[in-house]
């Protein structure tokens, strides 16, 4: 019980945490009515012209235990295929890193 | 002694008969943490067409004797991450994919249709509507294909008048698939002189490739009685109810 506790530990010290940010977008050939409105009718609007254009957006926040970066990028894609997190026929799936820093 | 002589008159034999066979057929619906169409279809084909219904809750793991499933339209887990991704995880889904696989009739209806392509037993996918509101209204539907078990009761090309109520009803394919199922006549339903969500080619509902399976945007259920029905208008939105009646009278006699 003890012992089994204590490799636990040993583990969890020895994995780090990583902020992960995952980012779920619909493909470019899918307009985007919300991002559409928000740009004309609110950034154009009020003149900020050196705006090109807006998209929309899902953004999911993950903490992730992982023993480097790489591994914490690669679980959390693998993550995101496995359950459909997003629709491979409409979106695409950007996996990001933030450092603590 | 009378009492024998009347079991074994054939006379009574066969209506019993008819009786337990007619008693035998069964239908499902999964219900889902938040769908809320599950009791409109059960009063339609319990109280209308006299056909046995169960609620089978997503937990559930072995179900069997189901001559057909209909998933009910609704907000399943609250449209949580996407409309009808978390239901398509859950434990009923898997039977509902092995069921559909033995060729049982599944219609999804609303959110049923949403979860049925989140699960991939359907193509496409379902995002959020062109308008960006829930759309709540009646419109003209378009029958394509009369070649499933839900309509086969309609002619090619038929209009009736059917209500839609969605949020996430924008239908999308790429051109590849979209081309696809056009060539293998998978489009059941389409809008007719108008598109309400956007969907890609006007499409309301598509089928898959073996047929037994169909998704439809809007609520047939809601039209089923005199009073819930637009004054004037054909409304034969009853034919998909019709049509898998006969289907499975069909599949167990």
């Amino acid at each position: 019980m003890y012992l089994s506790n204590y490799t636990n530990q040993a583990i969890l010290l020895k994995n780090k945490e990583f902020n992960v940010i995952v980012t779920i977008e619909n493909k470019s050939f899918i307009n985007d009515p919300e991002g559409e409105t928000i740009y004309h009718d609110l950034i154009l609007k009020n003149k900020y012209n050196n705006i090109k254009s807006v998209r929309t957006a899902k953004v999911l926040k993950l903490i992730v235990n992982a023993k480097n970066p790489i591994q914490a990028t690669l679980s959390v894609k693998k993550m995101c295929e496995d359950l459909r997190i997003f629709n491979p026929i409409v979106s695409d799936c950007q996996v990001n890193i933030i450092s603590d820093e | 002694m009378f009492y024998i002589i009347l079991l074994f008159d054939p006379k009574i034999l066969i209506p019993i008969n008819v009786f337990l066979k007619h008693q035998m057929q069964k239908i499902g619906i999964p219900v889902f943490p938040g769908s809320n169409c599950d009791r409109d279809i059960y009063h339609v084909l319990t109280h209308l067409y006299n056909i046995k219904t169960d609620f089978i809750w997503h937990k559930k793991e072995n179900i069997k004797n189901y001559n057909a499933i209909i998933i009910p339209g609704g907000f399943s887990f609250g449209d949580r991450l996407r409309a009808g991704i978390i239901a398509a995880h859950s434990p009923i889904i898997k039977e509902v994919k092995r069921l559909a696989n033995d060729g049982v009739p599944v219609l999804g209806i609303c959110n049923g249709f949403q979860i049925l392509v989140e699960s991939e037993l359907l193509p496409g996918s379902l995002i959020k509507n062109n308008c960006l509101n829930f759309i709540c209204k009646w419109t003209d539907l378009k029958v394509r294909n009369t070649n499933t078990p839900f309509t086969s009761k309609f002619k090619k090309n038929e209009l009736f008048k059917i209500p839609i109520a969605n949020g996430e009803g924008r239908f999308i394919l790429n051109e590849d698939q979209l081309k696809e199922i056009k060539k293998k006549n998978q489009i059941v339903f389409s809008y007719h002189q108008d598109d309400p969500n956007g969907s890609i080619d006007s499409i309301a509902g598509v089928s898959n490739d073996a047929r037994n399976i169909v998704g439809m945007m809007p609520h047939p259920e809601r039209t089923c009685q005199p009073e819930l029905k637009l004054f004037g208008l054909n409304n034969s939105a009853m034919k998909i109810f019709d049509s898998l009646i006969a289907y499975i009278k069909k599949i167990s006699s």
